[in-house]
């Protein structure tokens, strides 16, 4: 069973995940929009370092915060409406109904885990995943979608190269 | 043709090198380091600076040696006029030639040096002292007599050349006054000894002839 | 009041601080002597409440120095466990405040000292004194410079936006002290041992860059803005060689864990040659590579475009006063001290002494001096070097570092599976030779040391 420390963690990360991601969508400066994402991103991050997987929270933040994050916020700069006072629409009341529709269907989902029988059993806790285990089984099992995703990021950089050049020649 | 090759970082190098002696040499001698620390030391001022006047005197008597007169031709001449006399009158109300006030503001002064160019007496002249900062306008920065009163040996020190000069000057003054003096002095005695021996005559002249005596016995 | 009229606080200290202005020395002298004479009565009161126990973990300590801190922290604990009787829970925290604390208290005043450290090697290697009137040889200086920021008005513009305006220094300020807490300070010594260090390195350089955008927008600027935009940049290109470099000691030492990669760096060849990478030929040339990077990542000379006062005032921290900016330079220098932590941990071995009849000296303490050498290189740098120009800055990063950052995991590979012998060094060293020369000359094709030609003036 969870320790309370771990229980405290627990609650106090998801409720900041929570409250980011609700600002994320709710809030009406989009700047603001786009850091409460970071947030959200850092959150998760912390989920991930309380299950244990260290390897994946850290490069959740590296990744996510540190190059997904900046980069929305690029986006959001350049693609900024002309006048500054264009906000976003906060929360307003007719969205009450839909609310109460994903409330629903939440409770409906939850009850349908919490009965179902596999959660009853009990099931070890998986063994803690080492960067070494992690590695080999990059270089040698998936050794396919490693180098699938090698390509496709070689692709980007060049599109994104191209894309400069252009605007430079004005072809 | 360009040099095939080029190691890059080698210029940053020798540029730390140069760096790394001119840190080491800071430490060593004034050649890397000549930073004056005032006030701890300072530099020596040149002997032609000049900052605000002050008034000389010869000898001990800070204020019976002064050479200044009271004249005011430097109070007349001041454009900013910030110089202020009051000539020192005896029981009778006759002029001595001395100042009783002789006030310098500083807050307008403007260095002209035209009150040293006027005076006669050679008694104002410019000093290089320039540490006059205070919180006040009118206690510290206007400069009474005994404030403005320095001896001529500290003229000397500040502007040697100039002072030899005035000095040669001052003596030459002195020396042609007392040859005038002398020569009128000597004019005076021939013109007395010349009036001395015409009455001597005229009294010889008047005495009468020895051999006619008065024959009225 | 007029500024002659003195504030009554003032006049009730005014006697105090006249004599220690007028006797600098005797102040400092009755100062330590008052602190020594109540930390002495302290510490016998403490004393009181279980006796022996303070004596016997400073006697601990002083027996083996090399883990001096260490036992010096358990005696203390033993003391609280025993004379005051501490929970264990208020144990294990008392610990990690204990650890908190030194680590502040140290990096503090390395922070503190580096300030005036800097400011006076720049000013030595101008031709000048620096700052030399606050205390003996301006000791105090970072004080005053304390007390100046704290009393400085906040100014915050009225366009920015607060909440951002406000969070930007304290993001940028917290990955820059959690670094330190991962740096391997001597054997066994690392406040967290964390199995992927190096990875938790990174993503908190990677966070810095979130708290960078955050001042440039919040300000409502736009120099703000451009300079955070090029910050944001120039921190992302120059991440890319950081990580190259550390991937090939990450990849020679087996482990991402800067414990596991100090310990890796132990020993002697020849018995007084250290086995740190740093003698390799990749490992030489990956610290130039890791130390130049580090120098971009942390904004610093040449690598100044963001901050540099001629161009964008303070870039991203023009709007800042008083407090907020003392926290973007402390962020800055201890983002500094982190990274020639690393540095020191990954390229120079760490807490080992560099010759095996110095070893006397404890590991700490040899951290330390590394770290403090690569703070010196790095003033000594910024003492040398212009700025560089905002395409050289890219260009430099994209078209030579990172094919020299590849070269170098192919020469560390090819190193390592020679086995140790001479053909494998001289391949290696030839592998970091050839493209760096080639590179070299591509970058210096590319932007050539020429004279500056005007496009529309006639000489």
């Amino acid at each position: 069973m969870n320790s309370l420390s771990e229980i405290i963690a627990f609650l106090l990360i998801s409720s900041l995940t929570l409250g980011a991601a609700i600002a994320a969508v709710g809030l009406r400066n989009i700047v603001h929009c786009g850091l409460s994402l970071a947030v959200f991103f850092v959150g998760v991050a912390g989920l991930y370092l309380l299950l244990g997987a260290e390897f994946i929270g850290f490069i959740q933040l590296l990744v996510y915060v540190g190059a997904v994050a900046v980069l929305i916020m690029f986006v959001i700069l350049l693609t900024r409406p002309e006048d500054e006072a264009a906000k976003l629409p906060g929360l307003r009341w007719r969205q009450l109904p839909g609310v109460l529709i994903a409330a629903g269907v939440f409770l409906v989902i939850y009850l349908a885990i919490m009965r179902s029988p596999s959660l009853l059993r009990d099931v070890p806790e998986p063994a803690a995943l080492s960067i070494q285990a992690v590695g080999e089984a990059l270089v040698s099992g998936h050794l396919l979608a490693l180098m699938a995703i090698g390509v496709l990021l070689t692709a980007a950089l060049i599109g994104a190269a191209l894309f400069a050049m252009e605007g430079e020649d004005g072809k | 043709m360009k040099n095939p090759l080029t190691l890059p970082g080698l210029g940053i190098l020798k540029g730390m090198a140069v760096t790394a002696r001119n840190l080491v040499g800071s430490y060593y001698g004034t050649k890397r380091l000549h930073t004056i620390s005032y006030p701890e030391e300072r530099l020596a001022l040149p002997e032609n600076s000049r900052n605000f006047p002050f008034l000389v005197y010869d000898g001990e008597d800070a204020d019976g040696g002064l050479r200044c007169t009271a004249c005011r031709i430097c109070e007349k001449e001041c454009p900013p006029q910030v110089i202020t006399i009051v000539p020192e009158r005896d029981e009778n109300g006759k002029l001595t030639k001395h100042p009783t006030v002789f006030d310098i503001d500083l807050n307008a002064c403007m260095s002209c040096q035209i009150c040293v160019e006027v005076c006669p007496f050679e008694s104002i002249k410019m000093d290089s002292a320039f540490e006059y900062s205070s919180f006040e306008h009118v206690e510290s920065l206007v400069l009474h007599k005994s404030d403005l009163a320095k001896p001529n040996s500290y003229y000397h020190d500040i502007k040697p050349t100039e002072a030899t000069a005035v000095d040669a000057n001052l003596e030459a003054e002195r020396q042609r006054k007392a040859e005038a003096a002398a020569k009128k002095e000597a004019a005076l005695q021939a013109k007395k000894a010349a009036a001395a021996a015409k009455s001597a005559a005229a009294d010889a002249e008047k005495t009468p002839p020895t051999p006619d005596t008065d024959a009225s016995d | 009041m007029l500024p002659t009229e003195t504030q009554p606080q003032t006049q009730r200290i005014r006697p105090a601080l006249n004599f220690a202005a007028r006797r600098p020395w005797c102040t400092l002298a009755l100062l330590i002597a008052a602190a020594l004479v109540v930390g002495t009565g302290v510490l016998f009161l403490l004393n009181l409440k279980a006796p022996g126990l303070l004596t016997a973990a400073l006697m601990d300590a002083l027996s083996d120095p090399g883990q001096a801190p260490v036992l010096l922290k358990q005696g203390l604990l033993n003391y609280l466990e025993n004379g005051w009787s501490f929970a264990p829970w208020m144990l294990e925290l008392t610990s990690i405040f204990m650890v908190i604390g030194t680590l502040l208290a140290v990096f503090g005043v390395i922070f503190a000292l580096t300030s005036l450290v800097e400011r006076k090697v720049l000013a030595r290697i101008q031709n000048r004194f620096g700052p030399n009137r606050v205390g003996p040889w301006g000791l105090f200086q970072p004080l005053a410079d304390a007390v100046k920021m704290l009393i400085k008005e906040d100014i915050v513009p009225t366009g920015a936006d607060k909440v951002l305006h406000l969070l930007a220094p304290i993001i940028m300020l917290v990955p820059a002290l959690l670094v330190l807490a991962i740096l391997p300070y001597g054997p066994g010594m690392a406040p967290i041992e964390l199995g992927v260090g190096i990875l938790f390195f990174f993503a908190l350089g990677a966070t810095t860059e979130v708290g960078v955008f955050m001042a440039g927008w919040g300000s409502n600027n736009k120099y703000s803005l451009i300079g955070a935009m090029r910050s944001i940049a120039q921190m992302i290109s120059y991440e890319i060689p950081l990580f190259l470099a550390a991937l090939s000691v990450v990849m020679l030492s087996g482990s991402l864990s800067p414990d596991a990669i100090v310990s890796a760096q132990s020993g002697y060849a020849f018995s007084f040659v250290p086995h740190w990478f740093v003698f390799t030929p990749w490992g030489f040339a990956g610290f130039v590579l890791f130390f130049t990077a580090a120098l971009a990542e942390s904004n610093r000379s040449p690598f100044d475009l963001p901050e540099g006062e001629s161009e964008l005032v303070a870039g991203h921290m023009t709007e800042y006063s008083g407090f907020k900016y003392a926290v973007f330079f402390m962020a800055e220098y201890i983002g500094l001290l982190g990274i020639c932590g690393f540095a020191v941990a990954l390229f120079l071995g760490g807490w080992h002494a560099p010759l095996p009849w110095l070893e006397w000296i404890p590991g700490y303490l040899w951290f330390f001096i590394k770290l403090y050498s690569l703070v010196l290189l790095a003033i000594w740098v910024r003492g040398t070097v212009p700025r560089m120009r905002g395409d050289h800055l890219m260009g430099f990063a994209w078209k030579f570092m990172i094919p020299m950052g590849f070269a170098i995991i192919l020469a560390a590979a090819v190193w390592h599976y020679a086995g140790g012998g001479v053909l494998g060094w001289v391949a290696s060293a030839v592998i970091v030779l050839m493209p760096y020369l080639a590179l070299g000359r591509v970058v210096s094709i590319q932007y050539p040391a020429s004279r500056r030609v005007y496009r529309f003036s006639e000489s």
